[in-house]
């Protein structure tokens, strides 16, 4: 096996601190093996953008960082900002969220790109240039000889985001981290930017780490996923385990809420109830307990660490709905692991079962 | 993990959940061309310098500026080397009005006004010129210092900027001016002066900006590709300022020509024999309803100077701005 790409030890991310101070990640760990694409879910706040950031030493100073990042085995936590600039774009790159302010609006996409070229490659501009229109066109620009001269109010969302991927690929990075890449953009485009991306993927053998709330980006695109819920990693699988045998009832809840196409349609979606936690305090404790529904005593006093999830067979257990063949049993080298009290049990339960069908019809006006 | 092993489960899962997820991930193909432009206004993948130019000679009113400018200037000088009467000589013929020898007529002492008005505008040029571009590297220089870094450089340099704003300028002006006065080449020692007080308009109005565009993603993706600070700040913040600073450019020359006039006018400006507008101005107003080629020239003269400057930067302005990019050709 490969050494990792990007490794994370116990990273924690504090902003302020005393009484004030704001936990945004409490000890996470990954390791990315080259060319694996590890996903990242979880919802607002849930500590994964701040974590990406970390891996890209872009937090800004306020942030308290312990733990280790290490990239390609140098550890680069609290390097020299000179330093940094020798991993950024070549060894991480980084793709933002929202197109529309992560493009400079006085400059060509030729400019750009162009500029990241030349940041780390000795080539002259005509070469960068060819370059970049090449780059554009494997992430499926239309007319990219002439597209590199416009300007990114000249592209639509979809199109700019692509020239965001161009640009990340542009020196052949052997990590990309990807920030919400589709969150802004609307469904049709997403498919249309996720298929850029797999290119990308595939031209620069680069690992990638997704973040993302939209399940359904995860599914098409990873190989493994995190779940984070309140600043730490609650479930960690592959695809298969964590779509099929989720093992924490947050990862229930998330799947749940999930609209199906093969549904038979009467169904509701079921809401996980409740809200994220504060992640000012720090009390002891399950921080999912207030939502959970198969707390107990022991989920208000003592807080889960992740641990392996007993491997189930998969396909003994019932699947919503008539579910086609699920996969072959799981690759034995990539542990399931789940931070529940009660994971062993709530693998076998029917996804998303353990939550209410709560909706508008079956609430009562409150007396 | 190997390759293939890496490789192959991922592309089995695709084709399944591919077909869960109504092919999803399939793209959509697009003919070539179909997104090429419909106005011919962009494509040609030339140098973003010549883009601008091109933006700015498309702009009629900044072309007339342009050329207004150009005209006057190369007036004043070709004044100044041939006609017959120089701005020190005297003639016999006192408070004439404009005629074919004097088109702009003779003041009270016999002096040729045409000289002087075009001795004066170039002098004004001179200064005007010269404060601009001192204001604007100075204010620019320290506004995009404290805006990109902030907190402590930010407050020590905006609270410098602060105690130049509250000392009142003509004071300082009048203090400093009687200094240099006397100096045969006064004009220079003026301009560095005015400058020297005028950039903290510009200062504050740099910072702002950059205090807005620091925390635009795009400097943080540029920041993610391995841009330094100095990088950052001319190259992706300056740019996105240029609108706001070539403006206020533009009202600082207008600016500094009337602090001239006023100096002028308390005696401490430009001396006699030396000529600007602002001292031809001051010293016609007297007779404006008498001998009124004495005010009108000099006064048409300084508005169609400010006026045509307003106008060069409100065209670049608008040449530097790629959203502006309707070319009617």
């Amino acid at each position: 096996m490969e050494p990792p790409a990007l490794t994370v030890d116990n990273l924690v991310v504090d902003f302020g601190s005393g009484e004030s101070a704001v936990h945004a990640v409490r000890g996470i760990s990954f390791a990315l093996a080259p060319r694996e694409v590890l996903g990242i879910v979880g919802e607002s706040g849930s500590g994964k953008s701040v974590t990406a950031l970390a891996a890209m030493g872009l937090l800004p100073k306020s942030a308290e960082v312990s733990g280790s990042i290490s990239y390609e085995g140098r550890q680069v936590l609290g390097l020299k900002e000179k330093a940094w600039a020798t991993i950024r774009g070549v060894g991480i790159a980084m793709i933002f969220q929202d197109p529309m302010t992560s493009l400079n609006p006085v400059y060509t996409v030729g400019w750009q790109i162009v500029e990241a070229i030349r940041a780390h490659q000795n080539i002259s501009k005509g070469e960068a240039m060819a370059k970049a229109v090449a780059l554009l066109e494997t992430v499926g620009i239309p007319n990219a000889a002439e597209r590199v001269g416009n300007y990114p109010h000249e592209f639509s969302g979809g199109m700019r985001q692509r020239v965001v991927i161009a640009i990340a690929m542009a020196n052949d990075p052997k990590v990309i981290l990807a920030d919400e890449p589709t969150t802004a953009l609307d469904v049709t485009v997403q498919a249309q930017v996720l298929s850029a991306l797999r290119t990308a993927l595939d031209e620069t053998q680069a690992s990638l780490l997704l973040i993302t709330h939209d399940l359904g980006v995860i599914a098409g695109l990873a190989d493994r996923v995190l779940v984070m819920y309140a600043g730490r990693p609650v479930e960690v699988g592959t695809v298969e385990q964590i779509f099929y045998q989720p093992a924490m009832p947050y990862t229930h809840g998330l799947l749940g809420s999930l609209p199906r196409l093969d549904s038979q349609g009467g169904e509701r979606l079921r809401q996980i109830p409740g809200s994220p936690p504060s992640l000012a305090g720090s009390g002891g404790g399950c921080p999912f307990a207030p939502r959970c529904p198969l707390k107990a005593d022991i989920c208000e006093t003592e807080e889960p660490q992740l641990r392996p999830v007993a491997a189930g067979v998969v396909g003994q257990r019932p699947t919503v709905g008539d579910e086609a063949q699920p996969p072959s049993p799981t690759t034995t080298d990539v542990e399931h692991l789940a931070a529940c009290h009660f994971a062993d049990a709530v693998v076998d339960l029917p996804i998303a079962s353990m939550f209410p069908d709560t909706s508008a019809d079956h609430e009562g006006v409150a007396p | 993990m190997t390759d293939t092993s890496d490789l192959t489960p991922r592309q089995q899962r695709r084709q399944l959940v591919g077909t869960t997820e109504a092919g999803m991930h399939s793209l959509p193909s697009v003919p070539p061309g179909a997104n090429s432009d419909q106005d011919g206004m962009a494509g040609e993948a030339r140098g973003q310098l010549a883009t601008v130019a091109r933006r700015f000679v498309h702009n009629p009113q900044a072309v007339f500026g342009l050329g207004v400018f150009a005209a006057m200037a190369i007036a004043a000088i070709l004044t100044g080397l041939f006609w017959t009467y120089s701005v020190t000589a005297i003639t016999n013929t006192l408070n004439a009005p404009p005629s074919l020898s004097h088109p702009f007529g003779t003041n009270s002492i016999g002096g040729d006004m045409l000289a002087q008005v075009m001795r004066g505008t170039l002098q004004d040029i001179e200064i005007a010129l010269l404060v601009a571009v001192m204001a604007t590297v100075l204010g620019t220089l320290v506004g995009a210092i404290a805006g990109f870094y902030g907190g402590r450089v930010d407050s020590a340099m905006m609270r410098l900027v602060d105690l130049i704003l509250v000392i009142p300028t003509l004071v300082v002006l009048i203090v400093l001016a009687n200094i240099v006065a006397k100096q045969a080449n006064n004009w220079f020692w003026l301009a560095i002066i005015i400058g020297a007080l005028s950039w903290t308009y510009i200062a504050r109005l740099v910072r702002a900006d950059f205090l807005s565009l620091r925390e635009r993603d795009f400097v943080e993706a540029s920041r993610a590709l391995g841009a330094t600070d100095r990088r950052l700040i001319t190259r992706h913040l300056l740019p996105n300022a240029l609108g706001p600073i070539i403006v206020n450019a533009t009202i600082t020359v207008a600016l500094s020509i009337t602090l001239e006039s006023t100096l002028s006018f308390l005696g401490l400006g430009i001396q006699p024999p030396n000529v600007s507008l602002g001292l031809l101005i001051d010293q016609g107003q007297d007779s404006a309803t008498t001998e009124w080629w004495l005010f009108v020239f000099p006064v048409v003269f300084l508005i169609m100077l400010i006026l045509s400057i307003f106008f060069i930067g409100d065209g670049l302005r608008e040449a530097l701005d790629p959203k502006k990019n309707r070319v009617r050709a």
